[in-house]
């Protein structure tokens, strides 16, 4: 396995200030201290942190939507970090990014199909109308949506149609590498599991990397081969899915463990609900 | 559950909205009681009616365009007669109720602790001093560390975790004897959750309040609730005691939420089975069972016959709104619960019904 995206000793301050008009410089805080971490190709890694714990800050500086204080982030191995111009935009159709609430990252004024046209306008792509209009029908397809929806707005959709609209404009330029912020954390949990199950297929058939950023530990155990834990900028803990849950090494993991609700349904109630694991492997590769 | 001592009853409560596409049917007869001390979950995805139920409870949907009917019980007062004069006595007194989202439901120039004095003196002659000292003791009481300077931030000062337990605390600012928290952790991560909700049981055993606790998160309810009412599409289609509904579940709408739920217990790398599709719209509900669009066990009959919620056979605590026979549920859930995907499930519970019949 290679390091697909990488960044090494990163850090990232802001400034603290108080005042509107009088700004005071009264210190700086560190969102993201001293980080080093790689995603390999092809994988799952999931990011897991409270609040504040420099998550997302982390996620963005990967992509270069923040620029970070000190340290290198890297791409296939070479040094990016202050990629600008064309070097940038050619970074952009390979790492894309799935925010959380896609309500925010939509244009209301828009149709769906011309956020999805979105950026193949910016990149110079599919000039020709007609086909630029086929690829955003067939990317709406790819989502679970209808080429009809192309034509509707992001206020008549629900907040899982949103979502999915959000997902076709990230992998609208067939990116390498997506990274995809709480992107359930705002949805019902019935829309979340056709969400999570969307990315997964996804992830299979374009054989994306996928970074999953996320405060719910019950999340990523579905969705990723690695886990990496942050508290307050640092990482705390990185291991594999598999060692992470069943021996976490870090207390804060525990802690974060811990406060994931338990639903006593399957644990020993029906016969064989203990057991569920490898049925429950077998049967959804056997579904596929 | 003993009816007698429910301090919170409603009965066959039906609201719907006289709307420009016609009329929506947002709760269509739905039922449940709340005892002193004691939890309900009403867990539903948006749209199920779960906060319009909730909100009628509290008399906050009233108007022109409101249809109501049936009854709610508040210690054998029906509210939704009563007065608005009566109503705004009552509301924050007797009955009170959380919001998912404490910013928007806080002041955003107003300091805390002047919002929750506010309360106070909303219910109870006292004077401002008393008011003042009243609300430190209610924001210790959330367990809001430093509460003295808290009392004076304001809102957007406060985490998320922290505002939600300042509207906590104002909820209680007159301890209620029925307290509604509609997804009051939603907004919140997971280990900030686990402390709010650990803040309710506490203080709805300390103050013996009746609770009831709107979700969307069968997880919210599994640790919290004494029994748990499931909504679709403007009904309860699941009602029982919480271990009982998790232990055995009857409604292949509430499998579907329980195989939905991201959990620790499911192997590493385990498919969530998804619902598919979306609830139906409450201006045209569809017919027969409201949920045979997405029920993966539908059969030609339950397009056409709705399904009341009737007691099982085996326990009159547990009901459920279902047309598929108690023993073939039963025999679906085995093999969900051990991993079959619904296909799966449903062939093996085909075979296994013809054998029967042999």
């Amino acid at each position: 396995m290679t390091a697909l995206a990488a960044v090494e000793r990163l850090e990232k301050r802001y400034p603290l200030t108080r005042g509107v008009v009088l700004r005071r410089r009264l210190g700086e805080v560190s969102a993201v201290d001293d980080v080093s971490l790689a995603v390999e190709e092809g994988e799952s890694l999931g990011i897991v942190g409270e609040s504040g714990s420099g998550k997302t800050t982390l996620a963005r500086i990967l992509i270069n939507l923040v620029e970070p204080t000190s340290g290198v982030v890297r791409y296939r191995g070479e040094d990016v970090t202050h990629a600008r111009g064309a070097a940038l935009r050619a970074l952009r159709r390979e790492r894309q990014m799935v925010f959380q609430d896609p309500a925010d990252s939509l244009n209301p004024r828009r149709t769906v199909g011309a956020a999805i046209a979105e950026p193949f306008a910016i990149h110079g792509l599919l000039p020709e109308r007609s086909t630029r209009a086929r690829r955003v029908a067939e990317l709406l397809e790819q989502v679970g949506l209808e080429p009809a929806h192309a034509n509707r707005y992001p206020h008549e959709l629900s907040g899982g149609m949103r979502q999915r609209v959000g997902i076709a404009r990230a992998i609208a330029l067939g990116p390498r590498l997506l990274v995809a912020d709480e992107p359930v954390s705002a949805l019902d949990v019935s829309i979340q599991a056709q969400i999570l199950t969307l990315l997964r297929d996804l992830r299979r058939d374009l054989s994306l990397t996928l970074v999953l950023i996320a405060h719910d530990l019950a999340v990523v155990r579905h969705m990723c081969e690695r886990v990496a834990v942050m508290r307050a900028g640092r990482l705390v803990e990185l291991a594999t899915a598999e060692e992470l849950y069943r021996a976490p090494r870090e207390a804060y993991t525990r802690e974060l463990l811990a406060a994931v609700p338990r639903i006593p349904a399957f644990e020993g109630a029906a016969p064989g609900g203990r057991q569920s694991s490898p049925d429950s492997s077998s049967s959804s590769s056997s579904s596929t | 559950m003993s009816d007698a001592e429910a301090v919170l009853r409603v009965e066959d409560l039906r609201v719907a909205f006289d709307t420009r596409d016609g009329l929506l049917q947002a709760v269509d007869g739905v039922s449940f009681a709340v005892a002193r001390g004691r939890t309900l979950g009403i867990v539903g995805e948006s749209g199920s009616g779960k906060t319009v139920a909730a909100t009628t409870a509290m008399g906050l949907v009233r108007g022109a365009r409101v249809r109501t009917s049936g009854r709610v019980l508040l210690d054998g007062e029906d509210l939704l007669g009563a007065s608005p004069e009566r109503l705004r006595a009552l509301r924050g007194a007797t009955i009170a109720m959380v919001f998912q989202d404490p910013l928007s439901a806080l002041h955003p120039l107003l300091r805390v602790g002047a919002q929750i004095e506010e309360a106070v003196r909303a219910h109870r002659d006292v004077g401002r001093a008393a008011a003042r000292a009243r609300t430190l003791e209610l924001l210790e009481h959330v367990a809001i560390p430093d509460a003295r300077r808290r009392r004076d931030a304001y809102p957007h000062e406060l985490s998320g975790g922290m505002r939600q337990r300042a509207m906590i605390a104002m909820a209680l600012a007159n301890e209620p004897r029925v307290l509604i928290a509609d997804e009051p952790t939603t907004a919140l991560d997971v280990t900030v959750q686990a402390q709010i909700l650990a803040l309710l049981r506490r203080l709805r055993d300390e103050l013996g309040m009746a609770m009831v606790l709107i979700t969307h998160d069968l997880g919210v309810v599994a640790e919290t609730a004494d029994e748990v009412a499931v909504m679709y599409a403007g009904r309860i289609v699941e009602q029982a005691p919480a271990a009982e509904l998790f232990a055995a579940p009857q409604h292949p709408y509430t499998w579907g939420l329980l195989r939905s739920t991201p959990r620790l217990e499911a192997a590493v790398g385990a498919d969530l089975v998804a619902i598919p599709g979306r609830p139906p719209s409450l201006l045209q509900p569809p017919s027969g069972c409201r949920f045979h669009p997405r029920c993966p066990y539908v059969r030609e009959r339950h397009r056409e016959v709705d399904p009341a919620l009737e007691p099982l056979a085996a326990g009159p605590d547990h009901r459920v709104a279902c047309l598929l026979p108690e023993a073939e549920r039963q025999a679906l859930w085995a093999r969900l619960a051990a991993g079959a995907t619904p296909e799966q499930a449903r062939a093996a519970a085909a075979g296994g019904s013809e054998e029967a019949a042999r």
